[in-house]
């Protein structure tokens, strides 16, 4: 029976649905997952962190292919994680699909696209967020 | 400003492909009667992750990109699928919130069967006429449940297209639409139940050829058209059979419905399907060409548009995201076995 | 600031122990570290312990005072705490001991580590240690513990060359170790065949990369060093100790090969210690998976930032090289009851540093290091210790 706290899940919606974060219009450093504080210019920073959204594009750091899981993910593997550094300089862990497992590699280019991440059982809420896809170039059929 | 039409568009098609030899095998089945019989080669199939509120957000994504529009202007969302993840809590919502358009915005869930995404289109049709909202998006989505080892199987399909309907720069004006609806229980699938029941041979002359003639005969009526007068056509596509035999009954040709017959290339998409028809044949269209467009959905009803596409096409920036082509020919084959697992066959506590 | 003395060690054995409850662990090991430093329980006057979710584990919190009321020391309403940092719970458990005795506010102080983890079954166990990680960030999208240190690892061998086998090696080598350790989870022997070639966990990582799911409990008795002599001539002192955090997701890192935190805690404690890393006669580091201890030997200064693979091969950390690491048979054949461990290193070190490791001893230890890291480095102890 679903009953996990949806609020702190629905709370994180902007940054995982559109990749919301936050920059500091102090030093300009771009951070997400959202910060109140910027940890270089601390008090300075104070009302001074404006929301800005991230492309979703980048590149693979480093990566793994996952195959004893956690609970709710067993239906999924194998499947890949990876930490992508984005444009913007700022890095995120997700997972990496539409792509051969043995195709991913470090260097790889990504773009951010919306998934079910997990759901609170058969009749609880499903919540949605980021994973990666490689950025292909599209060709033409027929 | 003039008539109300389409200002942009964007479609979605999930990467997996099955082949319908791979499916007719795993039942003892021949491969290529079925092809012959059905019109369709292989359908696509949804990962785990995806379902109809991840694919209308990635086709409302691609919609936005190629519009020239702030999403906050979009004054309301219909989601029209048989394949909503939940029974009670509209995708709109969802998708709203994931193109920015929140939350000054009206959103309700469609369903008829395959042709909610058309009445969608309907109802913004009306909101922009009336001038209650500046543009309104009309998404037709869906992750077609079939029962393993039916009929049904070969053909249930994943993809949406979305549409923004508005006013202000259109590329394609809705010259006038008009539904045919009956109360005729041809396909259907009841509240809680996984898979849909079909009346069999019944879901062809009463349901999906008699409501598609209709409407089309009636719109062609009011419009004062002929099937010659068309560019385009596109039908409904359940399997490759059914669209070609209604538009030869129609009076239209084969090079007519080309261009917008995708099923034998990924199967039938539900909801998604006319409308993912008539993305394809806008990715192609040119200025003054003239489009005929009649959905179908089960239970029953069809609705029929008369489309003209207008100059604004020219300078439509179409590559700002994949065309249906594209997503057509972006693909990766899986088994029937990894198919088995990507449809929930397989049971997790 | 007071010099302090561990006079007092204990611990049960590692593995999973069905019939002993997390009650009952921490109740022996204390016990035995009681009686092994020769004072009263009366003259306790505080504990610390170490647990990183007893919560998950066995659905009890306030365990500060449930292990002060299991050992008998809350009739005498002694302060207990409890202290929780992942992995390095009970690393951080002896550094608060140390602070507070160092600081003069309490004299005989008992330090526990424990942890029960066979009373879930093992799916529940990983989702209890992927909380280690960050929750919204990394697990929300499937990440599990292994996950996050195999990452490490493949960034590790892309940047320094480092090889699959130089990995095997360090599990190799600490389930050799291990043979000579009663106390061991694992009395057995493997080849780095039997570690590639085992199941795949998160690749490049196999089963045999990874430490097991374990049960145990460890404790230290602390004492001013002034006073030591009262109690015991078998006298090891604490002359550094250092505690530092870095960004709790991988991510977040500046160089994900890199954990600062043990960087940081680890200079800070050779600073205070007056020593460098080349004087460290034996260590006991965090070997959770075996890319853990390449990493812990370069950022400990051991060895160079990218040669720890090298090193590893080249036995420089084996019971005969330089810098003997894990004598005890580490975290992954020692076993890592996650809460104990952090005390059970510190227990190993004390027992080389009094020439009482049987078997295993390393000739004349006599500065000792004990290294311990929570989550995939997020937070870190280190304590020197010198023979006296």
């Amino acid at each position: 029976m679903g009953g996990e706290a949806v609020s702190r899940f629905w709370r994180e919606i902007p940054q995982r649905y559109n990749l919301i974060g936050t920059k500091c219009k102090v030093c300009n450093r771009i951070y997400f997952p959202q910060r109140e504080v910027c940890p270089f210019c601390r008090r300075k920073s104070i009302g001074k962190m404006e929301e800005v959204k991230l492309s979703g594009r980048g590149k693979v750091i480093t990566y793994t292919i996952i195959h004893v899981p956690p609970r709710k993910f067993e239906g999924q593997v194998p499947y890949a994680v990876a930490v992508v550094e984005l444009e913007e300089g700022v890095r995120v862990t997700s997972q990496i699909v539409d792509c051969d497992l043995d195709k991913i590699k470090i260097g790889m280019e990504v773009e951010a696209t919306f998934r079910r991440i997990q759901d609170d059982g058969w009749t609880g809420a499903i919540y949605y967020g980021y994973k990666f896809r490689p950025v292909e170039k599209h060709e033409d059929k027929k | 400003m003039g008539k109300v039409g389409i200002v942009s568009y964007g479609a979605f098609i999930p990467i997996h492909r099955i082949k319908v030899d791979d499916i007719a095998k795993t039942w003892g089945r021949d491969g290529e009667t079925i092809k012959k019989g059905l019109g369709v080669y292989e359908k696509s199939v949804p990962s785990l992750d995806e379902d109809t509120a991840t694919i209308s957000v990635e086709a409302a994504r691609y919609a936005l990109a190629r519009a020239r529009i702030n999403p906050k202007e979009i004054g309301a969302i219909y989601v029209g699928s048989e394949s909503h993840p939940y029974a009670v809590k509209p995708t709109g919502t969802i998708v709203g919130e994931a193109i920015g358009a929140t939350p000054s915005l009206m959103v309700a869930d469609y369903e008829f069967a395959c042709k909610a995404g058309t009445a969608a289109i309907q109802s913004c049709m009306a909101l922009i006429e009336t001038g209650m909202i500046k543009y309104g998006l009309a998404i037709g989505a869906d992750t077609a449940q079939a029962a393993p080892g039916d009929a049904l199987e070969y053909t249930a399909a994943a993809g949406g297209a979305a549409f923004i309907i508005g006013k202000d720069g259109v590329i394609a004006e809705i010259n006038g639409t008009y539904s045919f609806t009956t109360d005729t229980p041809d396909f259907w699938r009841r509240e809680g139940r996984k898979y849909p029941a079909h009346g069999g041979r019944f879901t062809g002359s009463p349901a999906y050829f008699r409501h598609i003639i209709n409407a089309t005969k009636c719109l062609m009526e009011k419009m004062g058209t002929k099937p010659e007068d068309y560019d385009y056509a596109v039908f409904h596509q359940p399997n490759g059979k059914f669209p070609r035999a209604v538009a030869k009954m129609l009076g239209f040709k084969e090079e007519q419905i080309k261009q917008g017959l995708l099923c034998p290339f990924i199967g039938n998409t539900y909801s998604g399907s006319s409308l993912l028809g008539l993305a394809a044949v806008l990715d192609v269209a040119k200025p003054g060409e003239r489009i005929l467009l009649t959905s179908y959905g089960s239970g029953a009803g069809s609705d029929s548009f008369d489309i003209t596409v207008t100059d604004a096409i020219e300078s439509f920036p179409r590559e700002k995201a994949p065309t249906v082509s594209q997503l057509i020919n972006r693909k990766n084959y899986i088994d029937y076995a990894i198919y088995a697992k990507y449809r929930d066959i397989l049971y997790w506590e | 600031m007071r010099e302090v003395a561990i006079i007092g060690v204990g611990l049960t054995k590692f593995g999973e122990l069905w019939d002993k409850s997390f009650r009952q662990l921490i109740t022996e090991a204390g016990t035995k570290a009681i009686l092994d430093a020769g004072i009263k329980g009366s003259e306790i006057d505080a504990l610390y312990v170490g647990s990183m979710s007893p919560g998950r584990f066995v659905g009890q919190e306030h365990v500060g005072a449930l292990v002060a009321d299991s050992s008998g020391l809350s009739v005498m309403h002694i302060p207990a705490t409890r202290i929780e940092s992942a992995c390095a719970s009970g690393g951080m458990a002896l550094r608060h001991a140390y602070i507070a005795v160092a600081a003069g506010i309490h004299d005989i102080v008992i330090v526990g580590g424990v942890e029960k983890m066979t009373d879930v079954v093992g799916s529940e166990a990983t989702n209890i240690l992927a909380m280690a990680a960050d929750q919204e960030w990394e697990a929300f999208f499937g990440v599990t513990f292994p996950a996050l240190y195999a990452m490490i690892a493949r960034r590790h061998m892309y940047e320094y060359g480092t090889t699959r086998e130089q990995l095997a090696m360090v599990a190799v080598k600490n389930h050799e170790n291990a043979l000579l350790n009663p106390n061991a989870q694992f009395h057995r022997k493997i080849t780095v065949e039997d570690v590639i070639n085992s199941p795949p966990v998160a690749t490049p990582l196999n089963l045999l990369d990874c430490s097991p799911i374990s049960d145990g409990a460890a404790a230290l008795v602390l004492c001013p060093l002034e006073k030591a002599r009262e109690y015991t001539d078998k006298i090891v002192k604490i002359i550094g100790s250092g505690q530092a955090t870095d960004s709790l997701a991988l991510h977040g890192r500046e160089d994900i090969c890199t954990f600062m935190s043990t960087v940081k805690a680890s200079r800070e404690a050779y600073k205070q210690a007056g020593i460098q890393p080349k004087d460290v006669d034996v260590a006991e580091v965090h070997d959770c998976f075996t890319i853990a201890e390449i990493l812990a030997i370069e950022d400990l200064g051991f060895v160079k930032k990218g040669e720890g693979g090298k090193a590893v091969e080249e036995g420089l950390t084996a019971r005969d090289g330089e810098i003997p690491v894990n004598p005890s048979g580490g975290l992954k054949a020692k076993g890592h009851p996650v809460g104990a461990t952090g005390v059970a290193q510190v227990a190993e070190i004390v027992l080389q540093l009094r020439g009482e490791a049987g078997k295993r001893q390393i000739p004349d230890a006599r500065i000792g290091l004990a290294h311990n890291i929570g989550g995939s480095g997020a937070s870190c102890t280190v304590h020197i210790l010198e023979a006296v």
